[in-house]
């Protein structure tokens, strides 16, 4: 036997099975003559080695994704512009802020928020003018300034991100412009056009998109806004349209915004341009930092406005063209949206500048390093709450908020009303963020409703509907609501001005005393007997309507509907019902409400207020009289108008920040909380949560461009990946028998039938 | 049979264009382009200027489907509801209202929605009629009886609560399969697998009543009993004779929903992250998306009159005797 003269060993361990294989028949030889005990055992120890390596069973990205920095998250909703003359939804900036990138930004960490130069060299120098041009001092009184200047620098070699439009061909024009007769044939992305190039960065890029937002058919949301202030803006927006129209006849879908003049907005050199604005606005400085103020190269425009682009859906509002760390390498918001690190970003360094606060928790152990700190941002189509928070609980995603549902899953109030995580949640190492929102939900008056608002040009009936509002702002006790229907997520609001933003103030001094007194150290809802008081000092003792001897009646309009909101609009009934009052909820879909809104025939309604930037300016005037909804279009909802407010308004929006302008704002934040247009409802708390690999995770409130802060901890994430999903496959087995036992008395049953002979 | 299909494809166009019709007032009941302007445009800084222009833009400053300014045939082409309808007979769609080109994205979404609902339909289909043909098969008895208690449980439990559980239990719980996401080539099946399985186990309950109704109608007819008398064994009887006689109902239930597999499931699609059809339309009511949304009921329509032709010459095949005139 060959087995019995063994040369060594190994020859021995491999020789037996092949000798033993010899005596069994042919099939279950070849399965003995591949697989001999040596490679079994090599095979099981591969198959191990693969195991270990491979990406848990339920994990929904592609092996090798999980070590590498990249970022995993989920979104919600699809964009629908990416376009930054267009785009002003948070959805649509969370992606297009790591690609475009305006002049300035904020600092990620100091707070209050701050602005610092983003692309450009040093932050703007902005020069008065008077109206007849003679240059005036910084804080010269603005009724004398005809024209402010911003003249902006920016940093030299900057390129734009690879991209088809900027690939010249050999002589000199073109690659992809004009594509010409069958150009287009095949392709139907962007990756289809293989060939990719870049440019400098120029201060015409920033002159092109600014000529941009004006352009009617661009249909930028801050056209209007920025035709009350950019000299010459109104004027380019009809020239824009007249040269557009002749274009479209002449055949020409690209209009060269580059040839037609814009008196307020010049290039001055390759690398510094002007915005001249009429009079003073000094809160423009904020629009520098949002993404409608970056920069756009002609090329990329004209590169889109190709025939048949449109029809592809190839357009500048699928596939941004930035200078920005990250660019857009997978557009498909109906899956998964990706953002890779662009190989020609010119560099940024994490900031070195933070407080104390921020070197305890680690975030300035990155200082002065380059950024970004990620390779990829991976953000899934995750439309259901459900399922993202399991996968964000198995470590899929990096980041989660936390919905209504996984509240209790999440969060544990304590004893002083502060917000914990749970156990569960610190044994996988979650972090919880919190931060008070630059916004505020507010329940609204139609001051021009005569119940409500008080008949015109009636002081005494106005005082009488003063009283009434302020009656119900005592009753309509917010602390209960944010607790209930808020999981405690909000802070009630003593005015319009959030937490840390210039003018709010704290403490006993900030507290609304229309409603609350200063009691124990904090601010006490004053009782309902004082509401009553008011109620009855306007006519309406216990709540009776005088005119019909019966409950006085008001009018809620409301677009929450279905059975999630019935016990919310019952809760409001009920606030209205303490005074004596009986509330009817007039429920609608969100375009008649708006409809109501405009025309002005709703009572009493509630809304919301984001802010843009974080100035109280941007608070104030949702309540300024010239911004009424009814009148004027504009955001002010509730059509409130006071003289004295409106004046003050008119000072305080174009002073700097500094006492003066925190007594004009006091005085204002007195006149609306005295006449009551708003019941100050609350600012919301956003509360996130992280995984410890996860770091540099501060939030921030109104910077959108925060990705090439972060950073992942690619190893741990895998390792805790793979502990939190090992499969039970014992459930499959235990299933698998449970099945087989199930069909036992069904077998039995049919021998049993098969046997018998009589039916 | 030619015949017949012209005339059925014939019936089919004033049945669309009333269907057409009917989008189309539904919607602008609920919606005016005013509406869709302000939805589309977004909720901050918009101008009276900016809605006009969007309207002028997509032809909604035009009448909704009488224009009286108009002369001649004017009144009724030079509207809204003309503008929009005539084209979607010729099935092109035309941009949405954000500018994409619909049918390019139909056909991309088509995809995801048949990927899971082929084979939910095929493996249900086999699911559903094995376990009711061992119900048809053991009928009378004890085994009969739970297992129809089963399928009314099953089929008394909501959609929902199989797709919340079912991520939970399997993705979560054991950790076998991802709790949603989807992905192309590859990558795709494991994906699906959770899905598809959701997909089957909630028809159980009522699928498998359904046919064991039509079985137990079949099991007896006196044809079942002239097989079981020249002594066919129970298997031959069921499969060979009570199946091939249930066919036509089965048919009737199949293949009239073959055609609109395109247009997916809304909350299997939802809850999974599948980028599919069902989504699609969701979307695009959510968006007030006019264009996409009459597309879909248009496609929906068509497909479904389709699916009951296909049925009506399905017959013939499966059943001999009947004859199309």
């Amino acid at each position: 036997m060959r087995s019995s003269v063994p040369e060594d060993g190994a020859r021995r361990r491999s020789a037996l099975p092949l000798a033993m294989a010899d005596k069994l028949p042919e099939s279950r030889t070849l399965i003995k003559i591949y697989l001999p005990r040596k490679k079994w055992v090599l095979w099981c120890l591969a198959l191990l080695l693969a195991a270990c390596g491979a990406p848990p069973w339920n994990s929904p990205y592609p092996a090798g994704e999980s070590e590498p920095a990249i970022f995993f998250s989920s979104f919600s909703e699809r964009p629908k512009f990416l376009d930054p003359a267009r785009s002003y939804s948070s959805n649509e900036w969370a992606f297009i802020s790591q690609v475009y990138e305006p002049p300035l930004q904020y600092h990620f960490l100091k707070r209050p928020y701050q602005l610092v130069p983003l692309t450009a060299a040093a932050m703007p120098v902005v020069r008065l003018f008077d109206s007849r041009g003679r240059r005036l001092p910084a804080g010269a009184d603005p009724a004398q300034v005809a024209s402010s200047e911003y003249r902006i620098r920016i940093k030299p070699h900057i390129r734009f991100q690879p991209h088809p439009a900027f690939v010249r061909s050999k002589d000199g024009g073109y690659r992809y412009w004009p594509l010409g007769a069958g150009g287009l044939e095949g392709r139907y992305t962007l990756d289809d056009f293989p060939e990719r190039d870049t440019r400098e960065l120029t201060a015409a890029d920033y002159v092109y998109q600014i000529k941009r937002l004006a352009v009617p058919a661009n249909h930028s949301p801050i056209a209007g806004l920025m035709a009350e202030h950019i000299q010459g803006f109104a004027g380019f927006a009809k020239k824009a349209r007249a040269q557009q129209e002749r274009d479209r006849a002449a055949g020409r879908l690209w209009t060269d915004l580059r040839k037609l003049d814009m008196t307020g907005v010049r290039a001055l050199d390759r690398y510094t341009y002007r915005i001249r604005l009429k009079g003073v606005y000094p809160q423009f400085i904020y629009w520098l930092a949002m993404n409608f103020f970056a920069p756009m190269p002609w090329e990329a425009e004209r590169f889109y406005a190709q025939p048949g682009m449109a029809e592809r859906n190839i357009t500048l509002n699928w596939y941004p063209v930035g200078t920005g760390p990250f660019m857009l390498t997978e557009n498909n918001p109906n899956l998964r949206m990706v953002l890779s690190r662009n190989p020609n970003f010119h560099g940024e360094a994490y900031p070195s500048e933070g407080s104390d606060a921020d070197r305890r928790a680690g975030l300035l152990d990155d200082a002065g390093k380059p950024m970004p700190f990620i390779e990829k941002a991976v953000y899934s189509l995750e439309k259901e709450a459900i399922p993202r928070w399991n996968k964000f609980l198995q470590g899929y995603y990096d980041n989660s908020g936390i919905a209504s549902d996984s509240f209790d899953q999440a969060i544990q109030i304590g004893a002083n009303g502060e917000a914990n995580l749970t156990p569960e949640m610190r044994d996988k190492g979650i972090l919880l963020d919190t931060a008070v929102e630059t916004s505020i939900f507010y329940m609204g008056f139609n001051m021009r409703d005569p119940v409500v608002g008080g008949r015109s040009g009636d002081p005494a009936d106005r005082a009488r509907a003063r009283r009434l509002r302020q009656a119900i702002a005592i009753a309509v006790d917010w602390e209960e609501y944010i607790s209930i229907f808020n999981n405690g997520r909000g802070e009630a609001a003593q005015g319009p001005l959030p937490p840390g933003i210039f003018g709010a103030r704290d403490g006993k001094a900030g507290i609304n005393p229309v409603v609350y007194r200063w009691r124990d150290g904090r601010p006490r809802r004053r009782s309902i007997e004082d509401a009553r008081q008011l109620m009855a000092e306007a006519g309406y003792a216990d709540g009776i309507d005088p005119a019909t001897g019966n409950a006085l009646i008001l009018y809620y309009d409301t677009a929450l509907s279905g059975p999630g909101s019935k016990s919310m609009l019952q809760w409001y009934v009920n606030q209205f019902k303490k005074l004596g009052i009986q509330l009817v909820v007039r429920t609608t879909d969100y375009n008649r409400f708006q409809e109501k809104m405009l025309k002005g025939t709703a009572q009493i309604f509630s809304w919301g207020w984001n802010a843009d930037y974080p100035d109280p300016e941007n608070f104030l005037f949702p309540l300024y009289g010239p911004n009424g909804k009814v009148a004027h279009h504009g955001e002010n909802a509730a059509n409130f108008s006071n003289a004295e407010f409106d004046a003050l308004f008119d000072r305080m929006k174009n002073m700097p920040s500094g006492e003066q302008r925190q007594q004009l704002i006091d005085r204002m934040v007195t006149i609306l909380r005295e006449e009551s247009p708003w019941l100050f409802g609350y600012f919301p708390k956003g509360f996130s949560l992280h995984h410890a690999w996860y770091g540099n995770a501060l939030p921030h409130l109104m910077a959108n461009n925060t990705l090439k802060y972060k950073r992942i901890d690619g190893r741990l994430r895998t390792q805790k990946q793979k502990e939190w999903n090992r499969p039970v496959l014992w459930s499959v087995w235990v299933l698998l028998i449970l099945l087989v036992v199930s069909a036992i008395p069904a077998i039995r049953d049919y021998r049993a039938r098969e046997r018998s002979r009589a039916r | 049979m030619m015949a017949y299909i012209v005339r059925r494809t014939l019936y089919a166009i004033p049945i669309l264009i009333g269907v057409n019709l009917l989008t189309f007032l539904l919607f602008f009941v609920v919606n005016s382009p005013d509406d869709m302007a302000r939805m589309h445009l977004g909720a901050k800084r918009v101008t009276d200027e900016a809605i006009q222009q969007w309207k002028h833009e997509r032809g909604y400053d035009k009448p909704l489907v009488w224009n009286s300014a108009a002369r001649g045939a004017g009144v009724v082409t030079d509207t809204i509801f003309f503008d929009k309808s005539l084209r979607l007979f010729a099935f092109d769609f035309g941009q949405s209202d954000s500018g994409r080109n619909i049918g390019h994205d139909i056909t991309q979404r088509m995809w995801p929605s048949l990927a899971i609902a082929i084979p939910v339909l095929l493996v249900g289909l086999l699911v559903n009629i094995s376990f009711s043909l061992l119900l048809a098969f053991f009928r009378g008895t004890y085994l009969d009886l739970w297992g129809v208690v089963l399928c009314v449980a099953m089929m008394s439990i909501s959609g929902l609560f199989y797709i919340i559980g079912g991520q939970v239990l399997l993705g979560k719980l054991l950790n076998l399969f991802p709790i949603s996401g989807y992905d192309v080539g590859a990558n795709a099946w494991k994906f699906l697998v959770l899905p598809v399985i959701i997909g089957v186990v909630s028809a159980i309950g009522a699928g498998s009543r359904w046919y064991r109704t039509l079985f137990l109608e079949e099991i007896n007819k006196d044809f079942v009993r002239s097989a079981r008398a020249k002594g066919l064994s129970e298997q031959r009887v069921l499969f060979g004779h009570v199946l091939r006689n249930a066919l036509i109902p089965i048919l009737t239930g199949v293949v009239v929903v073959l055609p609109s597999l395109f247009m997916g499931s809304l909350l299997l699609e939802s809850f999974f992250g599948v980028p599919g059809l069902g989504s699609y339309t969701i979307d695009a009511i959510n968006r007030q998306d006019f264009a996409i949304v009459r597309a879909m009921v248009f496609l929906g329509a068509a497909l479904y009159i389709l699916g009951l032709l296909l049925t009506d010459i399905s017959y013939t095949i499966a059943d001999p005797r009947v004859r199309l005139e």
